[in-house]
């Protein structure tokens, strides 16, 4: 096809690849934990514990690594919302997803070098990247040092209240996962987005 | 280390201050003790010199009146237990030797205080490690000090503060060598190094009693009495953080009784007040994430069949 496009620079395929292993041994450690049982077990609870503290630690530095990448490359840059038209835009995907794609036409957001998500991923990203992801690392780091916690927040337990919301931004994490990892399939093959994330090259 | 340490013994007696202190009708009675023995000095007429002395106390003879007058025995006088003799002072040296009541000497068989289940108590604690390894020296005073002692964990509501009080009394031993020697020639054993194996120690401590852990659970009583040897300890993690918590067998029995019939659904008290990875499981949260992560596979799913037949 066309020449190719150079989107996914070293660093950021260095970022994900550990932000994805990480992910999902939080996720299986995670769940382990919340479904702990004296029964079965999973995951060993002790194993489990220091494992999602450790994951979790080095998951906040890689994601640090990626919002340092973001601010200081130009691949930040591919995640500004830009306000004009921003529903109308959103609408056109959407629509094309759940109707177009069926009758083969064309994608109405196609990569560039200057647009390499549409609106849908650009929203998904910026959702995940910026607004799930701190929270679930301030709640994280909170239970790890729970001594910073507020003990009480109108007669609830402020432990229990982050804990809540850790285990709701990690769940809404995970949602994005399940979604993330299917729109991936969505390229010119299957796979050709998974490669691209090996390789660099759009 | 030992800030820690000091941080689990900070003393719970905090009552309001404004509340009406009732009047004791020994109170009058028990002044003439408590002029010495509430003291860190006293006086005393000195026959021999013909004049007043004043001299240091024994701190270990020193009783809190405050303490005295909130605790169950708070309308006693202090010769109810101890001999009139003391009266007089210098105390007579055979005094000394005077014989102590047992609990159970005044609440056995009583039925004002059958639901404490004090014989109950009295069997297991008889088959608990301290007492069958100091038998008559271990009595039931070591832990609940004659001067002070006060229930907490059935009318306390804070939790807080029962857990303090409850481990207070473990670690006036376990954490004070004189005391803990009276009873064994041996140094006692460090409580932090015993529990390194426990994560968030401080927290775990300030959120679970040692009882929870040393003594046999028994499904009738509130306060199971059976210290077990360490090796009976409960060590594995899952004993608590998980869906059928021992907590709420031992610690948060009241809670969990009361709570758990109004609202009907499980871990209904553990989930308000505290949060133990494993145990808290939120009954809507755990229904509406299952559906929603139905509901985006099932998306998925035919989407990507809409895909391939269309393909
Ligand atoms: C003038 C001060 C004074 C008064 C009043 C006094 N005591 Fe004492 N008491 C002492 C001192 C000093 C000791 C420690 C030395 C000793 O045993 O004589 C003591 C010791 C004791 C002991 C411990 C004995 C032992 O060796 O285990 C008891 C029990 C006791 N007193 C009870 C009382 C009671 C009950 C009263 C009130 C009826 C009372 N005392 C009034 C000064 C006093
Ligand atoms: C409910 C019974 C009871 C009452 C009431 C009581 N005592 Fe005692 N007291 C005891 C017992 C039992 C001991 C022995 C404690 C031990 O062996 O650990 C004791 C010990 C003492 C001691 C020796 C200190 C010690 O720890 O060995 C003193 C002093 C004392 N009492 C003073 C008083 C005074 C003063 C009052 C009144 C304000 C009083 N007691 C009220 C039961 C009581
Ligand atoms: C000398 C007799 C006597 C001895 C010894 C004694 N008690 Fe008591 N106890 C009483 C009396 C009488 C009351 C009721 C006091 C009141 O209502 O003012 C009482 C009250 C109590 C209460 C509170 C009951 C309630 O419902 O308010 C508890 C708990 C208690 N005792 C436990 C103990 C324990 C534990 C011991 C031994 C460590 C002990 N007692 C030793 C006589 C005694
Ligand atoms: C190793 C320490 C220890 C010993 C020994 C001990 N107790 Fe206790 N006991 C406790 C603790 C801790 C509590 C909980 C106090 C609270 O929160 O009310 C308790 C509570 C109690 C209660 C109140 C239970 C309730 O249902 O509210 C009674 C009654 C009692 N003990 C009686 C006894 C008697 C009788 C003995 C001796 C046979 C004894 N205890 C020996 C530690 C001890
Ligand atoms: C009066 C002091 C005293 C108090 C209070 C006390 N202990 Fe002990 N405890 C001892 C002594 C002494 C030993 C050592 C027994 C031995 O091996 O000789 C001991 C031993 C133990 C052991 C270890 C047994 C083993 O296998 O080596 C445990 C566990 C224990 N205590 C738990 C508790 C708990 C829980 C409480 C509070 C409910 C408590 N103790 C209160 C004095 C005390
Ligand atoms: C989470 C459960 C748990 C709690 C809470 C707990 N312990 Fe333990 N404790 C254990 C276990 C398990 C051991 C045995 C450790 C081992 O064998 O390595 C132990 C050991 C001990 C020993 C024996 C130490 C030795 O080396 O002989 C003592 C004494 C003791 N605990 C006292 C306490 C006291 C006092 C408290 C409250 C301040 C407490 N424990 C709270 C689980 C617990
Ligand atoms: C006796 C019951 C009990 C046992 C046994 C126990 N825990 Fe806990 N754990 C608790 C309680 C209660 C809390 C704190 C709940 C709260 O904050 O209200 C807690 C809190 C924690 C936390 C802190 C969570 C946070 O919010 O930061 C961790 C981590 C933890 N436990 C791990 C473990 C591990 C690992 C083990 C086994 C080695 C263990 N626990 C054994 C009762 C227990
Ligand atoms: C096993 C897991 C994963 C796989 C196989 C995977 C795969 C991919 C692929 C193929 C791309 C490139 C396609 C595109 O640009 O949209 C991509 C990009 C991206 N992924 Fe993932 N992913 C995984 C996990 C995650 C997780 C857990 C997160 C975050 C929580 C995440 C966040 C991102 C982001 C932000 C991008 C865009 C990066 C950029 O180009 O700036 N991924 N992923």
């Amino acid at each position: 096809m066309e020449s190719k496009l150079y989107l996914y620079p070293v660093w950021l395929r260095i970022w994900h690849i550990i932000n994805a292993v990480l992910f999902l041994v939080l996720i299986a450690t995670g769940l382990s934990l919340q479904y702990a049982s004296v029964d079965y077990s999973f995951i060993d609870f002790e194993i489990a514990v220091s494992t999602h503290n450790i994951a979790g630690v080095a998951i906040t530095i890689a994601y640090f690594m990626f919002v340092f990448g973001n601010l200081f490359t130009k691949n930040g840059k591919f995640y500004k919302i830009k306000r004009k038209g921003f529903f109308s835009d959103l609408f056109t995907q959407i629509k094309y997803y759940s109707y177009g794609i069926f009758v083969h036409q064309k994608t109405p957001f196609p990569v560039t070098a200057k647009r390499k998500f549409n609106p849908l991923q650009k929203v998904s990203y910026v959702g995940a990247m910026y607004f799930l992801f701190p929270i679930m690392i301030l709640s994280g780091l909170a239970l790890i040092f729970p001594e910073f916690i507020v003990p009480n927040v109108f007669g609830f337990s402020g432990i229990h209240l982050t804990g809540l919301v850790h285990i709701i931004s990690g769940f809404g994490l995970s949602i994005f996962l399940c979604i993330h990892l299917y729109f991936c399939t969505i390229g010119k093959t299957p796979t050709s987005n998974f490669k691209s994330m090996i390789d660099g090259y759009h | 280390m030992v800030t820690t340490l000091l941080l689990w013994m900070l003393p719970v007696a905090t009552f309001a201050e404004d509340e009406e202190a009732p009047v004791f009708e020994n109170a009058e009675y028990n002044h003439q003790c408590f002029k010495c023995h509430g003291q860190k000095t006293y006086r005393y007429y000195n026959e021999s010199m013909d004049r007043e002395m004043k001299d240091r106390m024994n701190p270990y003879f020193i009783i809190d009146s405050a303490l005295y007058y909130q605790s169950n025995h708070a309308s006693f006088m202090c010769t109810d237990c101890h001999s009139p003799e003391y009266e007089t002072f210098p105390h007579a040296g055979e005094l000394r030797m005077e014989q102590q009541f047992a609990c159970l000497d005044c609440h056995g068989g009583d039925e004002t205080y059958a639901h404490y289940q004090f014989e109950r108590i009295e069997e297991e604690f008889q088959a608990s490690i301290h007492s069958t390894k100091h038998n008559e020296d271990f009595t039931c005073w070591m832990c609940h000090n004659p001067h002070t002692y006060k229930i907490n964990a059935r009318n306390n509501h804070n939790i807080k503060e029962v857990i303090v009080y409850d481990n207070n009394i473990c670690l006036s031993c376990h954490a004070d060598i004189n005391k803990y020697q009276l009873l064994s020639d041996e140094e006692n054993p460090s409580i932090l190094a015993a529990h390194e194996w426990l994560p968030n120690q401080t927290l775990h401590f300030s959120k679970v009693r040692c009882i929870e852990c040393h003594t046999e659970i028994d499904k009738e009583m509130l306060i199971a009495h059976k210290v077990c040897s360490k090796e009976k300890a409960v060590k594995r993690c899952v004993e608590c953080h998980s869906q059928n918590s021992l907590l709420t067998a031992t610690l948060y029995k009241f809670e969990t009784f009361e709570k758990r019939n109004k609202l009907g659904f499980f871990n209904a008290a553990i989930l308000t007040d505290h949060y133990i990875i494993g145990a808290n499981r939120n009954y809507y949260l755990n229904v509406a994430s299952i559906v929603i992560f139905g509901l985006t596979l099932l998306v998925i799913i035919i989407h990507a069949i809409l895909r391939i037949i269309s393909k």
